[in-house]
Parts: structure tokens; C-alpha cells; sequence
């Protein structure tokens, strides 16, 4: 019994990841197409532009280090070659590995998207428990807060923040790095508006599992209103709020780029703007094939939660 | 709930379209609008707001209220020229999924599925890596980055209706495959996915203020909300208006056009 789950679950994880790596392969195959159809020859983007007008024997070397002089199907061949091994390239500006860059960048960045995410669901969690089937102005005021804050751009939030908190009152580090109250604003700003999303996604399903009967009958048997929404309601409509945060968190390291240069904090996403100022592909590439990966790895961990949260789902995997 | 139903606009919703009536104007007529000319610099640097300059002026002298004004055609351009793109692209795409072959519908869903497993504004980045930077180039690196999603809800909407009855007697009527896609498929596909297209537009918007934010659509001196925003992040210091007042015109934008855009959906439901 239990070792048919085991390779039942196995299986479905295999099949998930041959997804997921179809999706990288295509990703970077399109990464290698926006290099390779890139008007211009890359040669100059290595040496800084053609105001840096080099000599026809730096252009050659070049050339022939970057492997531009090579058809396209040895460049690709190659390339796919180096990334299926772990090797990101080399940036055309940083003039070190693509990886290096990555490596010293990625701690910031993580640090930023954890705190970020958690702090969301948090607030969400506690915000939709409290105001989900309540009085309609109680309704009325929450769910209008999510529009607005859902609506505005991150960065002008992040300004009302840093005009209250660091200009204003003079609490928090308005750029920078270093300790928790650095991160503090940032996070925040970050969080907000994914918090305000995930609040009205899990708003609504409670309210739906709230009109179910069995919360009447659980209130019957003389339930507090706060057990039935915590022990009751709570684990039907935690199913959409995992899905929404799965879909939101993978896509937080395009949020990381705005937040980052606002506080000029370091990180992938700065990183990132740098070298889409810079003409520097490899870098671009790189961070966008690694996007993807975490995309596709947190939508695989939420698919492994589904069977915790809802038993029904087990004996489907 | 039955407001929600009945023929009469919420007062919400009336407001919103007075205010986005008012943006369609500061678009096409700034100068009528305008108290001031965008471009002209003044002697009073980061004022605050008085009677001659209702919101301040800004680094150099500048206008605020006119250059939030002049800004708008900028900002209503990047929203609803992105999503255009991408709703012709994402039907085009969709279309062809909806009523190709196995073979064909693979392929492109495939196509879709790698695109949407990367977040729009790293797609839009990396369309502006090959592109450059600029107004015109933002507005393609959205509305490309914008495509894949379009594409998904085209193509579930043509299977739903690729059998109905009315497609059917079109056929047996002998109408040609495009006059079908072109005269019954599409209008009727369109009709629910133009209702998420408004709000798509408040997310392009966002999306092209946060690239001249950055640094990588419109250039200064050109009014536009993104660079003011920027630009105000440097004085935060000493004029906290100059921050706010942008900002608040991109947020009431999309706010505008959620409202909207959520009736306009709530009533194409109530309707089936």
C-alpha cells in the first residue's frame, strides 16, 4: 500500500518536473533567440558600446572568446551545453561569471522575497478571518482598501512610506542594506500589494465556505464563531489562497526590481536593471531562466501542500 | 445584490467614468486643461502647492499640475496601446490553439505555458534588453509580455463555443472557415475577454509607469508620471508633495478602471 503511494507520488512529481524542464529549455531557447537576433554585432556590447570604438583585433578576440564567430548551431549547441551543466555564461560587462554575479547578488534578494511573502499571508490570513461575512460596512471599508492598495504602483507606496517613516518621523534607513530595519520598509512595500491580492482571493472563498451547511451544523453543536471560522472555514478556503501564493511569490523577483532601485537596496533585481541598461544578455538571461526555475519549484511545493491541506486530494495523488 | 443587476451605474461607478473622462480630455486637449506650460522652468524650485501652482512646483520650477496633466496622454497611451497588443497577439494565438489541430494546439500552448511561467515585467525586461529603452518600446515590451495570458483566455473561450449550435449552422450554411473565425468566433469570444481587458489596462499602466520609474521608458525632460515619481524620490526630503501627486493620479487611474471594469463584468454575468 504504502510503497504504491510513495511511487504513485513519485511518478506525478516526475512528470511535473519533465514539465518543468521543458519550460526551461524553452526558455532558454527564446533567452538564445533574443541574443542571437539582437541587431548589431554583440562584440561591441562586450567593449561598451560602439563609443568605444576598439580596434578590429579586440573586436576578432572577442569574437572568438564569446565563440561569436561560430554558426548558430554550435553557439546554441554549446550553450545548451554549459547550462545543462550548471554554467550560466559569462557577463559581458562584469567580465566575470554570470553565476559569481548571481551568487553575491542572491542573498539580498531572498531575504527581501521571504520576508515579503511571509509578511503577506500573515497580514492576509488575519485581515480576511476578521472581515470575511462581517456587517457590510466592515465589508465595504476592507475590501475597498484592497482595491486601492491592489491598484497602486509599488513604488509610489513605497515613497508614501519612505516620506512618513524616514523623512517624516525619521524611524527606519531609507536606502541600504544593513540590519532588519533596512528591510523593514522595503518588505513592505513589497507585501502590500500582494497582501491585498491574497486578502480578497481568501475573502471570497470564506465567505463561500461560510453558506455551507455544515458550518450551520457546526454552529449547531454550539461552536464559537471564531472555532468555526478557524477550525472549519479556514482549511476549505486555504486551497485558493495556496494557489494565489504560489503564482504571486514566483513572480515577486519582478517586483524586487522597482523595490530595489527605489531603496537602493543590492540585489538580483538591481542586478537585473543594470544589465538591461548595459546590453548585458548573459546576465539577463540568466536571471530570467532562474526566475522560471523558482516559479516552476514553488507552483511543484504547492501542488505537494494541495494533499496536506484537503485529505479528499491524497487518494488522487 | 440586485444593484449590481439593474440597468442604472452604481454611484462608484459614475464617478469613476467622470474621472476617466477627464483623463480622455488632459489626453487629447492638455492644453485646455493645463494652468501652465509642462516644459517651462520658473523661479520658485520645489514650491509648495499655492494659488498659481495648485500642486507645487517641482527641481525646476516646473508646474506640477500641468506636467501631471500633460502626462496622462503618455500614461493612457503605454495602458491601452499595451493591451491592445497584446489582445490582437493573445487572440491571434488563442484563436489558432482554439481551432487548429492537436498538433498546432500543443505547440502554441506550449509556447504559452513557457511564457507564462515568467513574471510580465521580467518578460517586459528582457524585451527592453534587445529593444532599448523608450516610450514606444515600453508600450511593445508590455503588451508582448501581456500575450501569453490573452492567448490562454482566447483559446478557452473559442473551445467553448467551436461547438455551439450557431457555429454549426454557419457551417452548414457553407460559409467559409475565416468568414466563421471572423463573422462568429471572434465576436463572441471577444465580448468576455474585452471586460478583463479594461482591467488589464490599469496593470499595463502600473506596468509603464514602473518602466520610466526605472529608467527605461519615456525619457525627461517629457512630462510623464513614472520619471516625476522618480525624480521626487531625490527630494523626498524637502517636498513631500511632489511624491504624492503622481502617484495618486496612476492609483485613481486604475482604480477607475477596476471599478469599471468589475461592473462591466458583473453585468455580462448577470446577462447569461
Amino acid at each position: 500500500m504504502a510503497a504504491a503511494r510513495v511511487r504513485r507520488v513519485a511518478g506525478a512529481i516526475g512528470l511535473r518536473l519533465g514539465g518543468a524542464v521543458l519550460v526551461v529549455w524553452g526558455a532558454a531557447t527564446l533567452a538564445f533567440l533574443a541574443i542571437y537576433l539582437t541587431p548589431g554585432d554583440p562584440a561591441y556590447a562586450v567593449v561598451g558600446g560602439t563609443d568605444a570604438n576598439p580596434s578590429p583585433a579586440v573586436l576578432a578576440q572577442i569574437r572568438a572568446e564569446y565563440g561569436f564567430d561560430q554558426p548558430w548551431y554550435v553557439q546554441y549547441g554549446s550553450y545548451l551545453w554549459r547550462l545543462a551543466h550548471g554554467d550560466l555564461g559569462t557577463s559581458y560587462r562584469l567580465r566575470e561569471p554570470v553565476a559569481t554575479a548571481i551568487g553575491q547578488q542572491l542573498g539580498g534578494t531572498v531575504q527581501l522575497a521571504l520576508a515579503a511573502g511571509l509578511l503577506a499571508v500573515v497580514l492576509a490570513i488575519v485581515v480576511a478571518l476578521l472581515t470575511a461575512h462581517r456587517r457590510p460596512w466592515i465589508r465595504g471599508v476592507s475590501s475597498s482598501a484592497d482595491l486601492v492598495l491592489a491598484s497602486m504602483p509599488s513604488f509610489w507606496l513605497g515613497i508614501l512610506l519612505l516620506s512618513a517613516f524616514s523623512y517624516g518621523l525619521h524611524l527606519l534607513p531609507a536606502i541600504g542594506n544593513r540590519g532588519w530595519q533596512s528591510l523593514v520598509l522595503p518588505a513592505v512595500t513589497l507585501a502590500l500589494p500582494l497582501a491585498a491580492v491574497l486578502t480578497q482571493v481568501l475573502r471570497n472563498a470564506l465567505e463561500e465556505v461560510l453558506e455551507e451547511p455544515f458550518i450551520t451544523s457546526a454552529r449547531a453543536r454550539g461552536l464559537s464563531d471564531t472555532a468555526v471560522r478557524l477550525r472549519h472555514a479556514m482549511r476549505h478556503a486555504l486551497i485558493p489562497l495556496a494557489t494565489m501564493t504560489g503564482y504571486l511569490l514566483g513572480g515577486l523577483l519582478g517586483g524586487t526590481v522597482v523595490t530595489e532601485t527605489l531603496f537602493s537596496r543590492q540585489g538580483l533585481g538591481r542586478l537585473l536593471l543594470t544589465a538591461v541598461n548595459g546590453k548585458d544578455l548573459p546576465v539577463v538571461i540568466a536571471i530570467v531562466v532562474l526566475s522560471a526555475v523558482v516559479y516552476m519549484v514553488v507552483n511543484l511545493a504547492i501542488d505537494l501542500v494541495y494533499p496536506l491541506i484537503d485529505p479528499r486530494l491524497r487518494r488522487l495523488a | 445584490m440586485s444593484a449590481a443587476v439593474s440597468r442604472r451605474p452604481p454611484v462608484a461607478v459614475l464617478a469613476a467614468l467622470v474621472f476617466l473622462a477627464f483623463l480622455a480630455a488632459s489626453a487629447l486637449v492638455p492644453q485646455w486643461i493645463a494652468p501652465h506650460d509642462p516644459l517651462a522652468i520658473g523661479p520658485h524650485v520645489l514650491a509648495a502647492p499655492s494659488a498659481a501652482h495648485p500642486l507645487g512646483t517641482d527641481e525646476n520650477g516646473r508646474d506640477v499640475l500641468s506636467r501631471i496633466i500633460y502626462g496622462t496622454r503618455e500614461a493612457l497611451l503605454l495602458g491601452f496601446g499595451a493591451v491592445a497588443l497584446s489582445l490582437v497577439g493573445g487572440s491571434a494565438l488563442g484563436v489558432l490553439a482554439g481551432l487548429g489541430n492537436r498538433f498546432v494546439e500543443s505547440v502554441v500552448m506550449r509556447f504559452v505555458d513557457i511564457g507564462l511561467a515568467f513574471p510580465e515585467m521580467l518578460l517586459a525586461l528582457v524585451v527592453i534588453a534587445v529593444t532599448g529603452g523608450g516610450t514606444t518600446n515600453a508600450l511593445m515590451a508590455i503588451g508582448i509580455a501581456g500575450i501569453p495570458s490573452f492567448a490562454r483566455l482566447v483559446r478557452a473561450q473559442t473551445l467553448g463555443i467551436r461547438r455551439a449550435p450557431f457555429v454549426e449552422a454557419a457551417r452548414g450554411l457553407g460559409l467559409s472557415e475565416p468568414q466563421i473565425v471572423v463573422r462568429h468566433i471572434l465576436p463572441n469570444a471577444i465580448r468576455p475577454i474585452l471586460v478583463l481587458a479594461t482591467i488589464g489596462v490599469g496593470t499595463a499602466t502600473v506596468a509603464g509607469a514602473a518602466l520610466s520609474f526605472i529608467g527605461l521608458g519615456t525619457p525627461p525632460p517629457a512630462p510623464s508620471w513614472g520619471v516625476m515619481l522618480s525624480t521626487a524620490r531625490n527630494f523626498l526630503d524637502r517636498s513631500w508633495w511632489y511624491g504624492v501627486m503622481p502617484g495618486l493620479a496612476i492609483t485613481l487611474m486604475v482604480v477607475s478602471v477596476t471599478v469599471v471594469g468589475r461592473w462591466l463584468q458583473r453585468r455580462t454575468e448577470a446577462r447569461r
